[in-house]
């Protein structure tokens, strides 16, 4: 048995975007787009891995290579020890994700999209039930609105129920793409809180993307910093830290790291 | 044994799923419940009044019922071919398709889940219309053969499953049009496969395209059964090749979902909602 829960090696994914040329009829303009260029890492069991990087700089598609839905265009991918293409289905019992646009059968209530979740994952509905209460009550979510339709709750409601679902199948690697986008202060709280715990009580292994650089410093055990594809810098967070600690008069933060290695702020660019 | 489980939860997780569709979306199937029923009225009402169009003395009785049993078999078939090709289509809308593709189900038990539900609610509903319809029209049934036209219906819901399938991968290749695009292809079955009309009416060249489509076996079937009480003995061979012809569809489709899925993934198709 493999002793990295996740291994990326040589990793590279280019997409062509297509587009039409208004001035010349039925002609297509092809453009390449690098998202990753031979990006190798790997994550051991039971760490919190966390990747920062600016919008469009690849970390929303090496997520969604770790969760079968992305083919690599070249390199390999093994999530403990399985090949994510060639034993998909071994992969994607042991994985789930938490994305940032919180996707439901919106006229469905938490409980019917939790449910639909609960028995794609083959669990048994009074183990699912008695969980997906418990997750979505820990989350701060009140048990009236657990029968409402997801169009008439918040945005933050909303993501609250995304990250029970990630959370409701017990994952073995946990993948979770700025999971607190949209959240307040103290649902954030609960998240992370959540987020140690699912990896004390169930030996889960976590990868975290996230633009909120005190929530990769508190949680991440290492931090791997991606830009245009590529991997810039991977280390703990004290370690990144101290690549820029004699250069300013301050104490250094990961924004200041993220910042001087990426010569650019979290929120530039244009959105993946 | 658990697998077997596993893949029955699976699989009931898409029936449950498309029964609360129907539930919360229930304003929409009333609208297409109401057309579909206009539409089969309008379409024997046209054998109703065949007499006064063309002047002449025709066998009113036998038009009215030929037309109704085009529509009703139409109606069933449609509703088998919707809501197939529909799976994909319904994830694209919600934007929910990348949590079901990232689920350990297989595409196998995806269908099987919604074939089970698609039969069950193409029966109810054409159920439904019949029995309005029939209050508007006198219909003589007596010398049918029901059973050869159960089995009949049934052995052709198998091609209809493979036909879904294959529709299903549009909207897997074009998020934005895919779903209009498997109107057009039901348009083309409705045409070729002697709904309204016997085939032989239609261009050579259409009438070899029509034996192509399972509809055309159905349909002809199901009126030698309902209009003419051939018996279902006579109706083996025809069944024996619906079904037969269904399997190599369903093959065939799950074969080019499977190829259209690894390109979808290769090409970055599953992110983008319709």
């Amino acid at each position: 048995m493999s002793t990295s829960a996740l291994e990326i090696r040589q990793v590279s994914k280019v997409f062509v975007k297509k587009e039409r040329d208004r001035a010349r009829f039925a002609h297509v303009k092809r453009e390449k787009v690098v998202a990753l260029a031979n990006v190798t890492l790997s994550v051991n069991r039971r760490e919190i891995f966390g990747v920062l990087g600016p919008n469009g700089s690849g970390k929303s598609t090496l997520i969604r290579l770790l969760s079968t839905l992305l083919i690599p265009d070249k390199g390999t991918i093994r999530i403990f020890g399985h090949d994510v293409e060639k034993e998909e289905f071994e992969v994607k019992r042991l994985i789930n994700r938490v994305s940032v646009d919180a996707a439901f059968f919106k006229k469905f209530s938490p409980l019917e999209n939790l449910t639909y979740a609960a028995r794609l994952y083959g669990m048994p509905m009074r183990e699912a039930r008695e969980k997906m209460r418990q997750i979505m009550l820990h989350l701060g979510l009140k048990e009236e609105t657990f029968n409402q339709p997801m169009e008439h709750m918040s945005r933050g409601m909303q993501q609250k129920v995304a990250v029970a679902r990630g959370f409701l199948t017990s994952p073995t690697l946990l993948l979770l793409d700025e999971p607190t986008t949209g959240l307040d202060p103290h649902s954030k709280r609960n998240v992370q809180g959540f987020v140690r715990q699912i990896r004390a009580e169930h030996d889960a292994t976590i990868l975290l993307t996230t633009h909120d650089m005190e929530e990769a410093n508190r949680l991440c055990n290492r931090i791997a910093i991606i830009d245009e594809g590529k991997i810039i810098a991977l280390d703990t967070p004290e370690g990144l830290k101290s690549l820029v600690s004699k250069r300013n008069d301050h104490e250094p933060t990961l924004e200041d790291v993220f910042i001087q290695l990426t010569g650019k702020k979290i929120e530039e660019k244009e959105v993946e | 044994m658990n697998t077997l489980v596993r893949e029955m939860r699976g699989a009931f997780a898409f029936i449950e799923r498309n029964i609360n569709l129907v539930r919360r979306y229930w304003g929409w199937e009333l609208v297409w419940l109401i057309y579909s029923l206009v539409n089969s009225l309008a379409v024997t009402y046209i054998g109703a009044g065949m007499e006064r169009i063309s002047g002449q003395s025709l066998d009113t009785q036998y038009l009215i019922t030929y037309l109704l049993v085009g529509t009703l078999i139409w109606s069933y078939l449609s509703v088998i071919f919707y809501s197939i090709s529909e799976m994909i289509a319904w994830e694209r809308w919600e934007g929910t398709i990348e949590y079901t593709f990232m689920a350990p189900v297989s595409r196998l038990t995806h269908l099987v889940g919604t074939t089970l539900f698609a039969i069950v609610y193409g029966v109810l509903r054409t159920l439904v219309i019949l029995l309005i319809v029939a209050s508007f029209f006198h219909l003589d049934l007596s010398g049918a053969n029901i059973p050869g036209a159960v089995l009949l219906l049934l052995a052709g819901s198998v091609s209809f499953v493979g036909l879904g399938i294959v529709a299903a991968v549009l909207p897997l290749l074009y998020p934005e049009r895919g779903a209009q695009m498997t109107n057009a292809a039901a348009a083309v079955l409705l045409l070729i496969s002697g709904v309204y009309y016997p085939v032989e009416t239609l261009p050579g060249w259409l009438q070899v395209i029509s034996a192509a489509s399972p509809a055309t076996y159905v349909i002809r079937g199901m009126r030698a059964c309902l209009l003419h009480g051939e018996s279902t003995r006579a109706l083996i061979s025809t069944v024996l090749v619906l079904i037969g012809a269904g399997i190599v569809v369903i093959a065939m489709g799950l074969l080019i979902f499977r190829q259209v899925e690894r390109y979808a993934k290769r090409a970055g198709r599953l992110k983008r909602s319709g």
